[in-house]
C-alpha cells in the first residue's frame, strides 16, 4: 500500500463528505509545512467563501500555491501584492472563470457556503450567477443602456417588460447611474463616460442578483472621480453584498477594505483584518510591501 | 554642420517616400476608373442603336439578328451567387464559430492549413470536379426528385461549386473577426451566468455584424466575378433560369465564351464589352451599396 503523506490524507479526507462538515467551520487547517501564516482571530464563524488548499497550474505555471483562505460575508475584502502575484487568478477561480482559459489545471476547493464550485456536478452557470464581475476596464455589451442591464435577467428567463423595465430602474438606482441616464435609457451603452459604464457594468452584475461582487482592479481605468463614486458605492454595497476586490492600490485598500489578503509569488502571505494587517504586520514581507520596499 | 545636413537628408527621404507611395495610390486608383471608362466607351455603339434598358431587360439573345438582350445573363449571374452564398454563408458561420469558441487548439491547428489549401486550389480543378461529380450527381440524384429532366449543368451546380469556392475565404475573414472580440466582453456576458451559445448569440455575433457583412460583400464579389468554374458547369443556355435545376449563362461566362471568335458580326463585340460594363457596374454599386449599410449598422449599434 502506498503511504500518504499528511497533506494527501487531508484533501483525501475533505473530498468524503461526511468529514466535510468539520472544515466547513472557522478552523483554518494548514498543512504541516505550511510557513504561511493566517491571523487565527480573523472572525470567521461562517466565510462565504471559503479556499481550500487551492493549487493552480497554467500552463505548467505554478500560479496559485497551497492557498487557504476565507472571505467573510458582508464585508469588503482586498486582495494586495504585486503584479503577477496571482491576485486576479485567484479571483477568477472564484467565478470559474479560468476554466475558460487554456491549460489549466485545478487542485483543491473553493466553498461557496461549504459547497465546492469546482466539483464537476456544479452548474458552472448557477455559479457565476451568484457572483457580479467588475472587470479592470469596463466592458458594455454591442447594445443599448436599458438592454446591458436586462441582458441578464433575459437570459435567467425573464421576459416581462414590466418587470424588466423595474428591475432596469432599481439596478440603475443601486449603481447611483438612474438620474444620469433615465432620459437616454435607448442609447448604445459606449456612449457613456467611462466611469459610467463601470457604474452601468457594476448594475449590470447587480441585476442577476448575486451574492458576492467581485472586482478586478475595477477603478484602475477610472480618473480619481469616477473612482471615488465606484468606492462609495462598494462601501454602500457591502450591506447587502459580500465584495472581495483586487487592487494594487495600497491606499485604496487602506480606505475601504475590511479584510486584507496579501499575496505574493502566488501564495497568502498574510490575511486578516485590514486593522491588523496595516497596523500589525506579523510578517516581514508584509511590513516590506507596507513600506513600499516593492510594489 | 554634419549633424544638420544628416538630418536634411532624412527629411527629404521622407518626402520622397511619402510622395511616391501617394503616387502609386493614385495610380491604383485610376486604375478602376481607367477600365471602367474604357469599356464604357467600347460599348458605346451599341448603346447608340439600342437603348440601355432595352438591353437590360431584353430576353433575348440572338446576335445574328441583332438582338441583344442581357437579362438572361444578369439572371444567371445573380442566381449562381445567391445560391453559392446561401449556401456558404451558414455553412461559414457555424464553422467559424466553432473553430473560434469551442475546438480545442489541436483541432485549429489541423483545420486551418487546410482551409488555406482549399483556398489555394485553381478555380479549374473545381470546375473538372464539378463536371465529374455535381452534375452527374444533381442530374441522377437530386433532380429527379423535383424536375421531369435535368442535365444537371444548371445553376445549382454553378452556385455549389462557386460556395465551395467561397468557403475558405468567408472561414477566414469570419475567424479574424471573432478573434479580433476582446475575450473580456465574453467573460463579462459568462459572468452573468450565459451560458456559451447565449454568449455567442447575442453579443459576439452582435459586436461583429459589421465584420460578417463585410465578409459576404468580399465573397459576392468574388462570386460575381468568378468565370471558368462555372462555366464549366452551369450549361450555358441564354435564357433566365425559372429553377435551380436549369442551365444559366453568367455574365463572366458570356465574355469568355464568345470574345474573340464572332467578332465578325456586327456590334457583338461591343455587346461583350457591354456585358463586361454591366458587371462592372454590379460589383461597384452593390460594393457602394454595402458601404453605406455597412455604416448604418455601425451607427445604430454603436460599434
Amino acid at each position: 500500500m502506498r503511504l500518504l503523506n499528511p497533506r494527501d490524507m487531508l484533501v483525501r479526507a475533505k473530498k468524503s463528505p461526511k468529514v466535510r462538515t468539520l472544515f466547513g467551520g472557522a478552523a483554518v487547517l494548514e498543512p504541516e509545512n505550511s510557513h504561511l501564516h493566517v491571523q487565527k482571530d480573523m472572525p470567521m464563524e461562517k466565510p462565504h467563501i471559503s479556499v481550500r488548499n487551492l493549487n493552480v497550474y497554467l500552463q505548467q505555471n505554478h500560479v496559485l500555491k497551497n492557498v487557504n483562505i476565507d472571505i467573510p460575508s458582508n464585508a469588503i475584502t482586498c486582495i494586495i501584492g504585486p503584479s503577477g502575484c496571482g491576485k486576479t487568478t485567484l479571483l477568477k477561480t472564484f467565478n470559474r472563470l479560468l476554466d475558460q482559459s487554456l491549460e489549466v489545471k485545478i487542485d483543491g476547493e473553493v466553498l461557496l457556503d461549504g459547497e465546492n464550485i469546482h466539483d464537476p456536478k456544479v452548474d458552472i452557470m448557477h455559479i457565476r450567477k451568484k457572483m457580479g464581475l467588475l472587470s479592470q476596464r469596463p466592458v458594455p455589451l454591442p447594445m443599448s443602456i436599458f438592454d446591458n442591464i436586462a441582458y441578464g435577467p433575459r437570459i435567467h428567463g425573464i421576459r416581462r417588460k414590466k418587470k424588466l423595465e423595474r428591475l432596469v430602474q432599481k439596478y440603475l438606482k443601486s449603481a447611483g447611474l438612474w438620474e444620469e441616464v433615465k432620459d437616454r435609457l435607448n442609447t448604445p451603452a459606449n456612449r457613456l463616460s467611462i466611469g459610467q459604464q463601470q457604474r452601468l457594468c457594476l448594475a449590470r452584475g447587480l441585476a442577476v442578483e448575486p451574492e458576492i461582487i467581485l472586482g478586478d482592479e475595477a477603478t484602475s481605468a477610472l480618473d480619481p472621480i469616477s473612482s471615488k463614486k465606484i468606492e462609495e458605492l462598494f462601501l454602500k454595497l457591502k450591506e447587502e453584498y459580500s465584495i472581495v476586490l483586487v487592487t494594487h492600490t495600497l491606499r485604496q485598500a487602506k480606505r475601504i477594505a475590511d479584510y486584507i489578503i496579501f499575496m505574493y509569488m502566488g501564495e497568502v502571505v498574510e490575511a486578516g483584518t485590514a486593522d491588523q494587517l496595516f497596523n500589525n504586520p506579523q510578517q516581514e514581507l508584509t511590513r516590506e510591501y507596507l513600506s513600499g520596499y516593492f510594489s | 554642420m554634419a549633424l544638420r545636413n544628416n538630418s536634411a537628408f532624412r527629411i527629404i527621404k521622407d518626402k520622397v517616400a511619402r510622395n511616391l507611395m501617394l503616387a502609386l495610390t493614385l495610380f491604383s486608383l485610376a486604375l478602376a476608373l481607367i477600365i471602367g471608362v474604357g469599356l464604357y466607351m467600347k460599348s458605346t455603339p451599341i448603346l447608340e442603336q439600342h437603348s440601355l434598358w432595352s438591353l437590360l431587360s431584353g430576353d433575348v439573345w440572338r446576335p445574328f439578328k441583332g438582338q441583344f438582350g442581357f437579362l438572361p445573363f444578369i439572371m444567371g449571374t445573380l442566381w449562381v451567387t445567391g445560391i453559392s452564398i446561401l449556401i456558404a454563408l451558414p455553412l461559414c458561420l457555424l464553422t467559424s464559430i466553432y473553430l473560434s469558441e469551442y475546438a480545442h487548439p489541436y483541432v485549429k491547428k489541423v483545420v486551418f492549413p487546410m482551409i488555406d489549401i482549399l483556398a489555394g486550389i485553381p478555380p479549374v480543378v473545381y470546375g473538372v470536379w464539378g463536371i465529374l461529380v455535381v452534375v452527374p450527381f444533381i442530374s441522377d440524384k437530386i433532380a429527379p426528385h423535383f424536375v421531369e429532366y435535368s442535365s444537371g449543368y444548371s445553376v445549382l451546380a454553378g452556385g455549389i461549386i462557386l460556395a465551395i469556392m467561397i468557403i475558405p475565404l468567408i472561414i477566414s475573414i469570419l475567424i479574424e473577426i471573432f478573434a479580433s472580440i476582446p475575450k473580456e466582453l465574453r467573460d463579462a456576458s459568462l459572468s452573468l451566468g450565459a451560458t456559451n451559445w447565449q454568449t455567442i448569440k447575442f453579443v459576439l455575433l452582435r459586436k461583429s455584424l459589421p465584420g460578417i457583412v463585410a465578409a459576404i460583400v468580399l465573397a459576392i464579389s468574388r462570386a460575381f466575378g468568378e468565370t471558368i468554374a462555372v462555366l464549366m458547369v452551369c450549361g450555358n443556355i441564354p435564357a433566365s433560369p425559372h429553377s435551380i435545376f436549369d442551365s444559366g449563362y453568367p455574365l463572366p461566362a458570356l465574355i469568355a465564351n464568345n470574345y474573340g471568335e464572332m467578332l465578325s458580326i456586327p456590334l457583338y463585340d461591343s455587346a461583350l464589352m457591354l456585358a463586361a460594363f454591366i458587371l462592372f457596374a454590379i460589383i461597384f454599386l452593390f460594393n457602394l451599396i454595402s458601404r453605406i449599410v455597412l455604416t448604418r449598422i455601425e451607427k445604430k449599434f454603436a460599434l
